[in-house]
């Protein structure tokens, strides 16, 4: 496993041992540096000490050449095992007692060196002057010590130390093992916290703050970032909520809209089938009394007619007349049911065509009536024949009655536009109307003349409005009192 | 005059006798058999009643529409799907002008359809047309004899 991919806790452990280790091992590095040199000067110190000594016991010998007492000298030194040789020089540099007794030929030197003390071969050796008080040197005293007792001090210093590093070492583990909680403890948690969160989007879970350092900073601000996630999380729920609410109230909305339309549609389904009976029923069952009152007027007036005085047969006249007028009514009254609910053909239409047969058809019924037409040739249009028929029809209609007591009648057709467009007018020189009415002109059953004047049931131009209506046109008029009407209508 | 009947069917009794009369002041002198309504008129033309006509068909049935019990459209369409009386003239004589009922008569086989006009002097001078054309003018189909 990689170095970074070992868990924290392992991180933290290793990292503080090796601190440590390092640590120690580099105290204990100097430490022995510092020992070797000092045993190894206090060696060199206590070797000159006994030189020092045993030159100054020598000088009685050397003087007196006495070699006997020298090798009882020198042979006190047995009592430090490490002197490995001493040797005795005269004045003149020759060997004059030596110890041991039979010292190694290369260990001794054949004749004194430089005086002083120092390391050679592995050996501690020194030359020691020997003189008299009164500085007479009288010889030289060799001194050879191994280095028994600094490698001795060392390894003791050395095993003392591995020990006491071990030991170090253990409770440097052992004392990271609890320390580094501390740190990974924290960290831990984090990432416990933050697994917990990711994996089961829960964020209600807190990680716990476990101190007031870096790590609890880290830990707070994590808690804190978790609050804003979990606050806007809820917002973005409320919002989606919410949202989710009004789509689901538009669609209520609208289905119940859809569902009012319907039941419009329904209503007006409805009112139109009524509408249809109605109409149906009207057409068939009111105008039967009419015709019983018509009927047996005549009868009165035929069988019984020497029996009425000249008022009573003028009051069945009356009855008839006016049983015929609502025949009339009822009739027209049907058109104008009927133009309301037929279908719609839309085909096109030619208007002045149209226009010559109604003329015609017109003249032929009332040939003692001589009215003025003009028709512009070549007036189209789209829509539907028979509703169009009826409309201009009862346009030529008006014009033709309104014109009856104009002496030259004179009525026309054409386009109002000046490029011959959708707009048509039917212009006559008759009667006309005041203006003030001219909102009147369309509605059912409003005449704006008296009945003596000019008969009529007020639902002709109803009629023709209805028409022009359903064809999505407009119809106005324009006309003043005796000065003729002028009717446009839009297609 | 041809010895044919007219059969009227009719429910409205002023109506009959605005008929009856229309007829009668143009020496139409036919006799003329009524029929309340659809039913009767069936039983007339098939059923037990048809002894009113002696055993012959009409010249001429006269059918209001709106009737009661069996409507003018579905007299019409019995009298149509039975062999003997498939070829019987039939006009249609009523109130309404409804282009359905037109168009659905004339569809049922119907020979005419006048509508009865309100002013009675129109109405008798209609009365006296259908009854000189359909007595005197028309030419009948013979009625085929059962086997």
């Amino acid at each position: 496993m990689a170095l970074r991919d070992w868990p924290i806790q392992q991180k933290l452990t290793a990292m503080l041992v090796l601190i440590s280790g390092l640590v120690l091992l580099l105290t204990s590095a100097a430490f022995a540096g510092y020992q070797y040199w000092s045993l190894r000067s206090a060696t060199r110190d206590a070797v000159a000490v006994r030189g020092r000594i045993i030159a100054a016991n020598s000088t009685a010998s050397l003087a007196f050449a006495n070699d006997a007492d020298a090798r009882e000298i020198l042979s006190a030194l047995r009592a430090d095992r490490h002197i490995v040789a001493a040797v005795l020089y005269d004045k003149s540099g020759h060997v004059f007692a030596a110890y041991p007794a039979h010292v190694a030929g290369d260990v001794v030197p054949v004749a004194p060196g430089p005086d002083g003390y120092r390391f050679e071969r592995g050996l501690l050796i020194g030359f020691q002057p020997v003189e008299e008080a009164g500085s007479q040197r009288l010889g030289t005293l060799y001194l050879a010590s191994d280095l028994g007792a600094i490698y001795e001090t060392f390894r003791l210093s050395g095993v003392i130390g591995l020990a006491v590093m071990a030991v170090a070492l253990l409770a440097a583990y052992l004392l990271s093992r609890i320390l580094q909680g501390t740190i990974s403890q924290p960290i831990l948690a984090l990432a416990e916290t933050a697994k917990a969160v990711s994996t089961r989007q829960d964020y209600a879970v807190r990680a716990p703050q476990l101190g007031a350092d870096e790590l609890g900073a880290l830990t707070d601000a994590f808690n804190q970032m978790l609050s804003r996630i979990a606050e806007q999380k809820g917002e973005l729920q409320r919002y989606a909520a919410d949202l989710e609410k009004r789509v689901e109230e538009r669609t209520h909305e609208l289905q119940e809209r859809n569902e009012s339309l319907r039941r419009n549609a329904a209503e007006l389904l409805a009112a139109n089938t009524e509408l249809d009976a109605f109409a149906y029923s009207v057409s068939h069952d009111l105008r039967a009394p009419l015709r019983s009152i018509d009927g047996f007027s005549q009868i009165l007036l035929e069988d019984y007619s020497e029996k009425l005085d000249e008022a009573g047969r003028e009051s069945l006249q009356r009855v008839r007349a006016a049983s015929q007028r609502m025949g009339t009514l009822i009739d027209d009254l049907l058109k104008l049911a009927r133009v309301t609910r037929a279908e719609i053909r839309t085909e096109d239409v030619d208007l002045s065509g149209m226009a010559r047969e109604i003329v015609a058809d017109l003249q032929r019924t009332t040939p003692e009536r001589q009215v003025e037409f003009e028709i512009a040739p070549g007036l189209k249009a789209r829509g539907d024949t028979r509703l169009l028929r009826v409309a201009l029809d009862n346009l030529f209609r008006n014009s033709w009655k309104y014109t009856a007591k104009q002496p030259a009648p004179r009525v026309e057709f054409r386009s109002a536009d000046a490029n011959g467009g959708r707009t048509f007018m039917v212009r006559d020189n008759g009667a006309g109307f005041d203006m003030k009415y001219a909102d009147k002109l369309f509605g059912v059953f409003q005449r704006l003349h008296a009945a003596a004047d000019f008969e009529g049931t007020g639902i002709g131009l109803a009629t023709v409005r209805r028409i022009i209506n359903r064809h999505g046109g407009r119809i106005w008029a324009e006309g003043a009192v005796d000065q003729g009407a002028t009717f446009y209508f839009t297609l | 005059m041809n010895a044919g009947k007219i059969l009227l069917v009719e429910d409205n009794p002023d109506d009959v006798a605005l008929t009856l009369r229309a007829l009668k002041s143009h020496n139409i002198t036919n006799d003329v058999v009524v029929a309340q309504d659809g039913a009767q008129a069936l039983d007339l033309l098939f059923g037990a009643k048809a002894a009113a006509l002696e055993g012959e068909l009409p010249a001429v049935v006269l059918l209001d529409l709106k009737l009661p019990k069996v409507n003018g459209m579905e007299v019409l369409q019995r009298i149509r799907a039975d062999d003997r009386t498939r070829l019987l003239p039939v006009v249609i004589l009523t109130s309404s002008d409804e282009e359905r009922d037109v168009i659905e008569g004339y569809s049922l086989g119907a020979n005419s359809y006048v509508r009865k006009p309100v002013d009675f002097v129109e109405f008798t001078q209609a009365a006296k047309q259908l009854g000189l054309y359909w007595l005197l003018m028309n030419r009948a189909a013979p009625v085929p004899r059962k086997p």
